[in-house]
């Protein structure tokens, strides 16, 4: 072998190391990014206390009468603490969550501070009565199948916006399956422009912005 | 799901002031500062710093005694239409935070999309909007009387008036549960109007002739500001006094007030 040879085949070599760092770097960057930073980036938080929607759902008609309207318009939301205690005076079964539900906050009076999965930035405007009332969808659509849940998940908050993470979702890579994955404003704008919801701005020949804002 | 297009038909909200009536008084502007959460300062002497999306001017003839007379003239955002919505400010906006809905003819205005380049305040003759040079300073525990339906703007931001645009979709939300699909005059009214001890301003849907806005622009002696720029506006103005009207755009010596406008 000559000189020259040697110096070539030991470029060529070392040419292997290198390749073999760049995958490494490459795997640990992707590893980092795509599940360590998720990871890091949600704190999880438990609900007061746990609550079961199936063993609720039994005993009423429907998702409305614990969420319901107001006369005005408004939504109520999560129940408050007065229309829970008509049945919920005394423990009822033998669960820890019913004596902690009764015991730390119906005998002192003290409303649930329940952390809301789907709550949306300040500069959102969200009608619930436009959407069930006058579109009618489904809770479903945008909720998901919470109606038959019989515990209550982690609620997961991002620690550098403060939101839930239903809003942006669960699938880091913004994959979506089902309608109710997400709760961000394409999301809410890829059904306004299907369902030609309020086209009418100027500007965009889309939505316009004071529909869903505020 | 049903298709909920075509469920209203379009509008073109705005106001009509009878600035006859006009006592000066500035409970608009009181109310306006209430209703939508806008950031005063411990000192509001100086007027170029301050926000007031309502503001009452004090317009005077300049004329000795016995002659000499005023008149205050509220100014609101004038929501102009332009040409097919393509009002001042909406034109040079370049982030699409302002935009003309043809669906109500409310000029909005989206805080969150922002960056503070302040085009449309150069570009709006009314001086309607407001650049927001600090973060809000509330007095302590206001922060808890701060409405929820109107966000808090940030330093760095325009905001203007949105002929309380919040009031329009709570009374919305009230017509789909009560299972209409269209809000009554007096559902939707925004707060100055309310406000105003002497009725100066009257406010409801410019297209709708049984709303009183219809008849009341239509009045001979109704005029709108800087009418002759184009601007379309949706603020119009009432005086039986011709110094008034005149003092509403800028004419020559031989023009007359109204006859060069075109009514709309």
């Amino acid at each position: 072998m000559s000189a020259l040879e040697e110096k070539t085949k030991a470029v060529s070599d070392g040419g292997g190391f290198p390749t073999l760092f760049f995958i490494i770097g490459l795997s640990l960057s992707l590893i980092v990014g795509w599940i360590i930073f998720p990871k890091l980036l949600y704190s999880k938080k438990q609900q007061p206390f746990d609550f079961n929607h199936v063993l609720h759902n039994e005993m009423v008609e429907d998702c409305q009468s614990c969420h319901f309207f107001r006369e005005d318009g408004s939504f109520a939301g999560v129940p408050k603490l007065a229309q829970c205690v008509d049945c919920h005076m005394d423990i009822q079964g033998d669960t820890e969550d019913e004596a902690i539900f009764v015991n730390e906050y119906v005998i002192p009076g003290r409303e649930v501070p329940w952390l809301v999965y789907s709550e949306q930035p300040d500069c959102v405007f969200f009608s619930h009565a436009a959407h069930v009332k006058a579109g009618g969808m489904d809770c479903k659509t945008c909720h998901g199948p919470i109606g038959q849940s019989t515990s209550l998940k982690p609620y997961e908050e991002n620690r550098i916006t403060g939101y839930s993470r239903d809003i942006w979702g669960y699938n880091i890579a913004g994959i979506k399956k089902n309608t109710w994955d997400r709760m961000k404003m394409d999301d809410c704008s890829e059904c306004h422009v299907q369902m030609d919801v309020n086209q009418t701005s100027v500007q965009t020949e889309k939505g316009a912005c004071f529909v869903c804002h505020k | 799901m049903k298709k909920a297009a075509d469920h209203t038909k379009p509008k073109r909200y705005g106001m009509v002031i009878d600035l006859d009536k006009c006592t000066g008084c500035g409970a608009c502007m009181v109310a306006c500062f209430a209703e939508n959460n806008i950031p005063f300062k411990k000192d509001e002497s100086e007027k170029l710093l301050s926000i007031t999306w309502m503001r009452v001017y004090k317009l005077s003839n300049k004329k000795k005694y016995p002659d000499t007379d005023i008149c205050y003239l509220p100014r609101p955002c004038m929501h102009c239409e332009g040409h097919e919505g393509h009002s001042p400010c909406v034109s040079v906006c370049p982030a699409t935070v302002t935009d003309y809905s043809t669906e109500t003819g409310i000029v909005s205005q989206i805080y969150t999309r922002c960056f503070g380049c302040r085009y449309c305040m150069a570009a709006c003759p009314y001086h309607a909007r407001y650049f927001n040079w600090w973060d809000p300073v509330w007095p302590k525990g206001m922060e808890k009387m701060l409405s929820p339906d109107v966000s808090v703007r940030m330093r760095g931001v325009v905001e203007k008036c949105s002929f309380c645009y919040h009031r329009y979709q709570r009374a919305k939300d009230k017509a789909y549960v009560e299972g209409r699909t269209d809000v009554e005059e007096e559902e939707y009214q925004t707060a100055c109007t309310q406000a105003c001890p002497a009725r100066a301003i009257t406010f409801g849907d410019l297209n709708n002739p049984k709303h009183k806005v219809y008849e009341l622009k239509q009045d001979p002696h109704a005029f709108r500001l800087l009418e002759r720029l184009g601007t379309n506006p949706k603020v119009y103005y009432v005086s039986s006094r011709e110094w008034v009207r005149k003092s509403g755009d800028n004419y020559l010596k031989h023009e007359e007030p109204g006859h060069i406008a075109t009514k709309h």
